[in-house]
């Protein structure tokens, strides 16, 4: 018989309990998740494939569904604040699109862990590959809607200038926090499951406290107020380079320090307790 | 060299999701030794305890005792999924697991994209990725249905496909969960040659049984768990 098998990579395990290196393996946990980045793009096209099979519009009906909402909600809501569209529109475009991507990504990522359990009870991976896998799968979702944007933007003639660019940092911004997010939401629920509805419900509240049918200067001075919602912070990173400039340091600073603690605490979280996560599912 | 070293190793499971509470009266009630409440007041269940043995390589190792002895669960810790909580193990050497063989396979893909996804999973580079394609690909035997998604196989091929996939690679600790039986006995003479030569190259082999015959063909060391102990090694 030829068979030829092929050699497969190197394996080194070493556990002491009572010397966990907690800090050490989570750190390896990382980087091996990142290497392996062409597998979290790969399982995240594939759940994409998978959940839009048969299906004729496929992925384009959340580029369908978004531009009807942004339709229904600007004429309503343009109406009730007496702002004329051109005004209105692509500040809800970005807002819309942008908020609906993160709200996504923060209902998926309860199910990080708990829907990849049958691949962690039976294989050894770094469990930051199933955070990137949901990253990019809520990434790919996004980038439907997101091209609604430039379009809606060539439609009211909102040409933004070169301070633009700045939206690419804080989209940057974005996935940081959602690397880290997928982490310690997908931890969380994995160990209480009655955490996800409560996120759902904060995710449907923070939607009607943060400016996204609104605009922030409708508050007048009660602005700085603002800063203390960590959603304002993230979507204005966006939307203020597109649409207003740079958008105000304040807001810039404050989604600056929310990713920094995100990451402390999902990074804290997650060495102290990757070793249990394997029971946890 | 391949080697694989436990020293008072520990395993629990810890029991969550299931109502705690009146559960922990229940169990804890009866003068039980392996259903436990940990430090936390958790209820556990005690898998292994003070487990400690050494395989070098060369060894063939068979696990044996009744159901629920913690055969499964050992075989799980030395693949690195289950941390213990005690104690300290070091496993030298590429694993190559056939507890599951099926993992990771996406039953809406075809064959052919469940074996490309096996070689991201593994790491592969491209040349290894053809070379696991055409190898699993011929081996599996599946012809045509290797572009059907595995959706629509039949039980017979999709275990071809996942043995095919799981034997593939040559690692140097062999881990197994019961002696693979399955297909057609046409493929079953076809995947003994195989698991036969997996076995010889490989340095170190860790199989769970409870089949005798399996025991006396294969293996040199017999290791017999009883209630999460070794309570025999020779």
């Amino acid at each position: 018989m030829s068979f030829q098998p092929i050699p497969s990579p190197e394996h080194y395990i070493s556990i002491d309990a009572a010397n966990p290196r907690h800090a050490e393996r989570a750190l390896s946990d990382l980087r091996d998740g990142f290497s392996q980045w062409r597998l979290a793009l790969a399982l995240a096209r594939l759940d994409l494939r998978n959940r839009y099979r048969g299906s004729v519009l496929g992925p384009l009906w959340m580029s369908l569904s978004s531009l009807i909402m942004l339709i229904g909600l600007g004429l309503l809501y343009g109406a009730l604040f007496k702002i004329n569209l051109a005004n209105y529109l692509p500040h809800l475009a970005v807002s819309l699109i942008v908020w609906q991507w993160i709200a996504g990504f923060i209902n998926d990522s309860c199910a990080t862990l708990t829907s990849a359990e049958g691949v962690i009870r039976q294989m050894r991976l770094p469990y930051t590959l199933h955070a990137l896998r949901v990253a990019f799968r809520n990434a790919l979702v996004a980038a439907h809607s997101l091209l609604l944007i430039p379009i809606i933007f060539l439609i009211f003639r909102q040409v933004p200038g070169p301070e633009a660019l700045l939206a690419i940092p804080g989209l940057l911004l974005i996935c940081i926090n959602m690397v880290a997010g997928g982490l310690l939401l997908g931890m969380i629920c994995a160990r209480f499951r009655d955490i996800p509805p409560i996120v759902a419900n904060a995710v449907q509240l923070a939607f009607f406290v943060s400016p996204i049918l609104w605009k922030p200067e409708l508050l007048g001075d009660a602005m700085v107020w603002m800063a203390f919602n960590p959603f304002y912070a993230l979507l204005e990173t966006v939307r203020g380079p597109l649409l207003e400039g740079g958008g105000p340091l304040l807001a810039w600073l404050a989604a600056i320090f929310y990713t920094g603690v995100h990451v402390v605490l999902a990074g804290f979280l997650f060495a102290r307790f990757r070793s249990r996560i394997a029971f946890w599912v | 060299m391949a080697r694989i070293c436990a020293e008072g190793l520990r395993i629990e499971f810890p029991l969550y999701h299931f109502g705690a509470r009146s559960m922990k009266k229940r169990l804890l009630g009866a003068a039980s030794r392996r259903v436990k409440a940990d430090a936390q007041n958790r209820v556990v269940i005690s898998a292994l305890s003070d487990l400690s043995f050494t395989i070098e390589s060369g060894e063939r190792v068979a696990l044996v005792g009744h159901n629920g002895a913690g055969k499964s669960t050992l075989l799980c810790t030395l693949a690195g999924i289950d941390e213990p909580v005690g104690g300290r193990l070091t496993v030298e050497g590429e694993i190559g697991s056939l507890i599951d063989p099926a993992a990771g396979m996406d039953i809406l893909s075809t064959g052919r994209e469940n074996i490309r996804l096996r070689a991201l999973y593994r790491g592969l580079n491209a040349e290894q990725t053809a070379a696991l394609e055409a190898e699993a690909g011929a081996f599996s035997g599946l012809g045509e249905f290797l572009d059907v998604p595995i959706h629509g196989y039949s039980a017979g091929m999709s275990i071809r496909l996942a043995f095919a996939l799981a034997t593939a690679v040559q690692p140097q600790i062999l881990l197994m969960d019961e002696w693979f039986s399955a297909g057609d006995a046409d493929f079953m003479a076809k995947a003994e040659v195989r698991l036969e030569y997996l076995i010889k190259a490989s340095e170190i082999l860790v199989i769970a049984t409870h089949d005798m015959d399996v025991v006396k063909r294969w293996c040199n060391r017999v290791i017999r768990l009883e209630a999460g102990r070794i309570v025999g090694d020779g």
